[in-house]
């Protein structure tokens, strides 16, 4: 909401030299932040002045063109010129050269003088041009910026003007004046208004404030005025539309008249067009006492006013021209033809007031915000008054708003007004609030005295009485906001100052600290990067073909995933069911940016909807669910569980010096996988696994000792690789970190360490290429038994010396007892157990 | 012929012995010096051999010159011989010197991403000032992300444009807006009194620019209690600002509207290590619980209050380091993490 101060200051007491600035500085201490500033005299300057053309004489020129030499008076006959300066005619007659043609001699007019700057920082100096000296301009409203007329240069009789020469012109046309915009939250709706914003400043600035409203004088009404009647057969939530519906007529207007300059000044301050005297009217009433009106051509009427839902197909053009389908929620406003508005927030094209207008109905009206809201949002319609209208109308300002209105009309238009009035329909009944001796001071923490809770009240406009234990407070009409006592708290709170209230640091009993899975999860995440991965953070949103290829592990699958109703892009508009997605095009879009050797990783929740989605039920606000219900809505919220994923490709380091760094491969993944269990204490059992978007011969997949699959490593697919433009070996993994952290031992108990010497052998076992070394290694532990401390393998070998198609491992084993040194038969006797499993098992031949 | 027992001879021989191991350069010539003065043909060994074919009166002087003189030459080879060893590894250390500036970097460090270092620093205030960290779910039923938190079934932010929904509509399920639903889980889950920090990932329909992201990330603070305070608001927010930015931060409380607090407020801080000076910096929102969000839990408000209180750790970030464009915290590039490392 933008506030011209020359119109605050009719109602609150600014004082003279505030700016806007000062002026907001004072609103934010109750609540309206500041916006922004607007000041025509920032980018305009004076010397600005009225002018009266003594004569003008057309020079048609070479180029086809016609320019007007004037001379112009810019200071009364008699006076002297005060003014000094380059440019500056001491006689006070001016030579102008003037390309517009809308004027004649006699005709007052704006004259911007040498020294003066218009919009633009373009400053006026006397120039050389069409063989004169130019010493000025006669100024257009678009070249003042204060309109987008640049048909012609301002005549001021045209305006209604007819100032001394000489005249300041830049007050004279509300350069003068500036606005303070202010962020209104929606709870305020009442401070779209100049009435509601010098409530505030009053409230604010601890001075006395005028309440427009009471300025004006309601006529007393004779008869009954146009027919109106309520009929609406759809409340919503049990709320009438429109439960007041004042109108009153003028006739005898002259629409065509200009709109007065303070008029049009204060609209344009404010951020509305000046568009006819009459449409102007409407706008700076409901400026002024936050009334939305509409003024109705009365000869276009046909029959009495009905305010109704709309009808099943019922359609209706509004004022913009458009073609709106309504819907049966839709309140109107009709007559005998139909539609002829969308109730409180768009008029009709064919009942508008025009240039030939001269019967106008005035509506000032009270509607449902609700109503007015769900409207506005059908048909995409904000306007002026559908704004105030959802946030809530002052039920009790109808007739002063219309009562306004008809007087300006009756004033600037030269109409008359109809002595009689309607006032049709039952205003709601004031909200009547209890407030506790003591309640604010409980709930802020502050001692506020009974004086001051009474100032702030009844600041606001609230009434209030006692009663035994506390003040019934009965809220004031253009408060719908204030409806609990916490409300009327912060109404206590904000008038004596949020500066007021103290800090008391409030002690919390005890607490656990970090629950054991979010220490678990720290600890992954830290442990990765401790590896030399770096951490990024992924948007969720993926396409159905990345759900496809990395959410299951064989093609051909079905993926449930989740899918947003409303995306940002249609191309992505489902929820991951893997981190791998946004790895890789992160790791893609780095690559693009010159960085080749890369080792990304991710923590983060994956989707994964089961055949519930959602619920139907949505339970009212302000009541706890039943168990049942709580169960319902729990039971469709699709399972979330985090992961942890990572992406290598190019090299673990930059070269250097005398150092060849080593490409990432395969076999990293699968060791940050490792890692992982490591960290968490949860032995991963890794086995050749077979996963879509992976290398089919170079995929580990990793399962619990339970047998449950937790994820993937290796090298990623070559082809999907190519398709995504990353290097060839790029190597990923994944892994389901909730299934990790519930295998996870609550506590570990220690093992006994044995101090008695170690004896280590080794061994070669060849095997068919296919066995995996993973199963030939478990065939050795179980084989060798107790004594059997730790087994790894060190080398695979297949060429020379061994057969096509087998392959040689070779095992270190560390043997130890609990009890006694080993001697080097005990050692051998066990580690040929373990070669004989392997060959039992895997065919293994020693070498 | 002189006996090579002659006093005179033998202090030759030490002499010549002295010279030859002072003029030996390095090891090898300190060798050869000592096979020449020292070794089995030496003239004090030879003159040593003498001794046993003297008259046994005589053999005791002959040994009080022989004794000394050999005494003296071995001392000084000793001593040559650690002189020129250390001359050696001197040496050895010298040639052996490298440039130290052109060390590779073998291990690289990897790099935590500020957002989830902030997160964490933040959550470690609370925990040590005996708060819980609670967290929920990202799709969110629709009651808990607005109904419970107060929102009218027509509240603007239940609007398409505004918040992500899954399909179907008629579902009720969101992308939680905001991790206030987390707070009423909180107080259906736990027992009063609750004190609990929800950080988490939060998500709106904004296009991706300069200052909006449709995914970020939020903090917010819960506290309920019995006669929990507006003052104890501003006290938890002004210690918690002083742990985030220094002794010298403070709060400001500015009136605002949030459908989920009654009184709410705009919370300042007072940044005294802004860029370009210390300055107020709008940091969040914050208030009092409505008492409709507690009822909405089964928490009756006539006995207990609380309060709330969030803020975006996007926003913070760019303020508390000087970030200042969104675009480098989303996109993953490598060298937004890396700069900062594991720190914050």
């Amino acid at each position: 909401m933008r506030i011209p101060l020359s119109w605050l200051r009719e109602y609150a007491q600014v004082p003279v030299d505030a700016t806007a600035e000062d002026v907001m500085a004072d609103l934010v201490t109750v609540g309206l932040e500041e916006e922004d500033v607007h000041r025509p005299s920032d980018s305009v300057s004076g010397p600005i002045v009225v002018g009266q053309v003594l004569d003008v004489v057309k020079e048609p020129q070479t180029n086809g063109k016609t320019i007007n030499w004037c001379h112009v008076r810019v200071v009364p006959e008699g006076a002297e010129q005060t003014l000094t300066g380059d440019g500056i005619d001491p006689s006070g007659v001016q030579g102008i050269v003037c390309g517009a043609h809308n004027f004649e001699a006699g005709d007052k007019v704006v004259v911007t003088l040498p020294g003066a700057v218009l919009p633009g920082d373009f400053r006026i100096t006397p120039r050389k041009t069409y063989g004169h000296t130019s010493a000025g301009m006669i100024a257009s409203a678009r070249e003042l910026g204060i309109g987008d007329d640049h048909d012609g240069i301002i005549v001021l009789s045209r305006l209604g003007l007819d100032p001394e020469i000489g005249a300041d012109a830049m007050a004279l046309l509300g350069l003068t004046d500036e606005a303070a915009e202010i962020n209104v939250t929606p709870d305020r709706g009442y401070c779209f208004s100049i009435r509601g914003v010098a409530r505030e400043y009053a409230l604010a600035t601890g001075t006395s404030f005028t309440d427009p409203a009471a300025q004006v004088e309601v006529a007393d009404a004779s008869g009954e005025g146009y027919p109106v009647r309520l009929e609406d057969q759809a409340p919503v939530y049990g709320k009438p539309g429109c439960d007041r519906f004042v109108a009153r007529a003028v006739r005898g207007v002259d629409a065509s008249r200009p709109t007065p300059q303070w008029m049009a000044s204060r609209l344009r301050l404010a951020g509305m067009r000046s568009i006819s005297l009459v449409v102007d009217i409407s706008n700076y009433v409901m400026l002024e006492l936050g009334q939305p009106l509409h003024f109705y051509d009365v000869d276009k009427l046909q029959g009495p006013i009905v305010v109704r839902r709309a009808n099943p197909g019922e359609t209706l053009v509004t004022l913009d021209g458009k073609e709106r389908k309504l819907s049966t929620e839709d309140l109107l406003i009709t007559d005998d033809r139909g539609a002829v508005g969308l109730a409180g927030v768009m008029g009709g094209a064919e009942t508008e007031v025009g240039d030939g207008t001269t019967n106008v109905l005035i509506e000032s009206a009270h509607f449902d915000d609700v109503s007015m809201g769900r409207t506005r949002r059908r048909h995409k319609l904000p306007s002026e008054a559908s704004k105030r209208n959802e946030r809530g109308v002052d039920w009790e300002v109808a007739d002063e708003a219309a009562q306004r209105a008809v007087d300006l009309l009756v004033e600037l238009a030269g109409g008359t007004a109809d002595t009689t009035a309607t006032d049709a329909g039952t205003r709601p009944v004031p909200m009547v609030i209890d407030l506790p001796d003591g309640f604010a001071s409980r709930l802020i923490g502050f001692d506020y005295s009974a004086e001051q809770i009474e100032t702030a009240l009844t600041g606001i406009g609230a009434s209030i009485e006692q009663y035994d234990g506390g003040l019934r407070v009965t809220a004031p009409s253009w408060r719908p906001d204030l409806a609990i006592k916490e409300d009327l708290v912060e109404e206590i709170a904000r008038l004596v100052g949020y500066d007021r209230i103290p800090a008391t640091l409030p002690v919390a009993p005890p607490g656990r600290g970090l629950t054991r899975g979010q220490q678990q999860r720290r600890r992954v995440l830290q442990s990765l990067a401790d590896a030399g991965l770096t951490e990024v953070l992924n948007y969720p949103f993926v396409s159905t073909e990345q759900n496809t290829t990395f959410g299951a592990p064989h093609t051909g699958t079905e993926v449930a995933a989740v899918k947003l109703a409303n995306p940002i892009s249609a191309e992505f508009g489902y929820l991951r069911t893997s981190l791998l997605p946004g790895l890789l095009e992160t790791a893609r879009r780095n690559h693009s940016r010159g960085f080749r050797d890369l080792a990304l990783y991710e923590g983060g929740l994956v989707f994964l909807p089961g055949e519930k989605i959602g619920s139907e039920v949505l339970p009212p606000l302000g009541v706890k669910p039943s168990e049942e219900v709580l169960e319902e809505l729990f039971a469709g919220i699709p399972e979330q569980p985090w992961h942890v994923g990572a992406v290598l490709t190019g090299h673990e380091a930059a070269p250097g010096a005398g150092f060849t760094p080593r490409a990432w491969e395969w076999s990293d993944a699968v060791d940050a996988a490792l890692t992982v269990g490591d960290i968490l204490g949860v032995e991963l059992v890794v086995a050749q696994g077979e996963h879509q978007a992976f290398h089919p011969g170079r995929t580990a997949q990793l399962s619990l000792r339970t047998g449950e699959v937790v994820g993937y490593a290796g090298e990623l697919h070559p082809k999907l690789l190519a398709d995504l433009d990353l290097p060839a070996r790029t190597a990923a993994m994944e892994l389901n970190g909730e299934a990790l952290f519930e295998a996870a031992a609550d506590v570990i108990v220690a093992k006994p360490l044995s101090t008695f010497p170690l004896s280590t052998q080794d061994v070669a076992l060849v095997v068919d290429s296919s066995v995996p070394a993973e199963a030939v290694r478990e065939a050795l532990r179980e084989g060798a038994g107790e004594l059997l401390e730790d087994i790894a393998l060190f080398d695979v070998y297949s060429g020379t010396g061994i057969e096509p198609g087998k392959k040689s491992l070779a095992f270190g084993l560390r043997f130890r007892a609990d009890d006694r040194t080993l001697t080097a038969d005990e050692a051998s006797a066990a580690r040929a157990q373990g070669v004989e499993l392997a060959a039992a098992r895997c065919g293994a031949v020693q070498r | 012929m002189p006996s090579p027992l002659d006093e005179a001879a033998v202090a030759a021989a030490v002499e010549q012995a002295m010279m030859a191991f002072k003029a030996a350069s390095d090891l090898d010539e300190l060798k050869t010096a000592r096979l020449a003065h020292v070794g089995e043909k030496s003239p004090l060994s030879l003159a040593n051999r003498e001794i046993g074919k003297l008259a046994k009166e005589d053999k005791a002087a002959a040994g009080k010159i022989i004794g000394p003189a050999r005494g003296r030459i071995n001392q000084a080879l000793a001593a040559r011989t650690a002189e020129l060893e250390a001359e050696r590894e001197a040496q050895i250390l010298v040639e052996e010197a490298v440039d130290v500036t052109a060390a590779p970097r073998r291990r690289r460090a990897g790099a935590r991403h500020p957002l989830s270092t902030l997160q964490e620093r933040v959550s470690d205030i609370f925990v040590g000032m005996g708060w819980e960290i609670a967290e929920g779910p990202e799709v969110e039923s629709e009651w808990f992300n607005f109904d419970a938190l107060n929102f009218k079934p027509d509240h603007p932010a239940r609007e398409m444009q505004d918040t992500f929904f899954v399909e179907p509509p008629e579902a009720h399920l969101v992308l939680r807006t905001h991790t206030s639903p987390v707070q009423v889980r909180s107080m259906l889950e736990r027992d009063l009194p609750v004190y609990v920090l929800c950080p988490g990932r939060t998500f709106r329909t904004d296009e991706l620019d300069a200052t909006h992201t449709p995914v970020f990330h939020q903090f917010e603070g819960l506290a309920v209690d019995k006669g929990l305070t507006m003052a104890d608001l501003r006290g938890t927010l002004e210690h918690f600002s002083r742990q985030m930015f220094g002794a010298e931060a403070k709060i400001r409380l500015r009136p605002a509207y949030f459908p989920f607090t009654e009184p709410s407020a705009e919370m300042d801080i007072w940044h005294p290590g802004a860029k370009g000076g210390p300055r107020w910096i709008e940091w969040g929102g914050c208030g009092m619980v409505n008492p409709n969000v507690l009822r909405a839990a089964g928490i009756d408000p006539e006995v207990y209050s609380g309060f709330a209180f969030g803020m975006g750790i996007e926003r913070t970030l760019m303020f508390r380091n000087d970030v200042p464009d969104m675009h480098d915290m989303i996109e993953g590039d490598v060298r937004f993490s890396q700069h900062f490392g594991m720190e914050i």
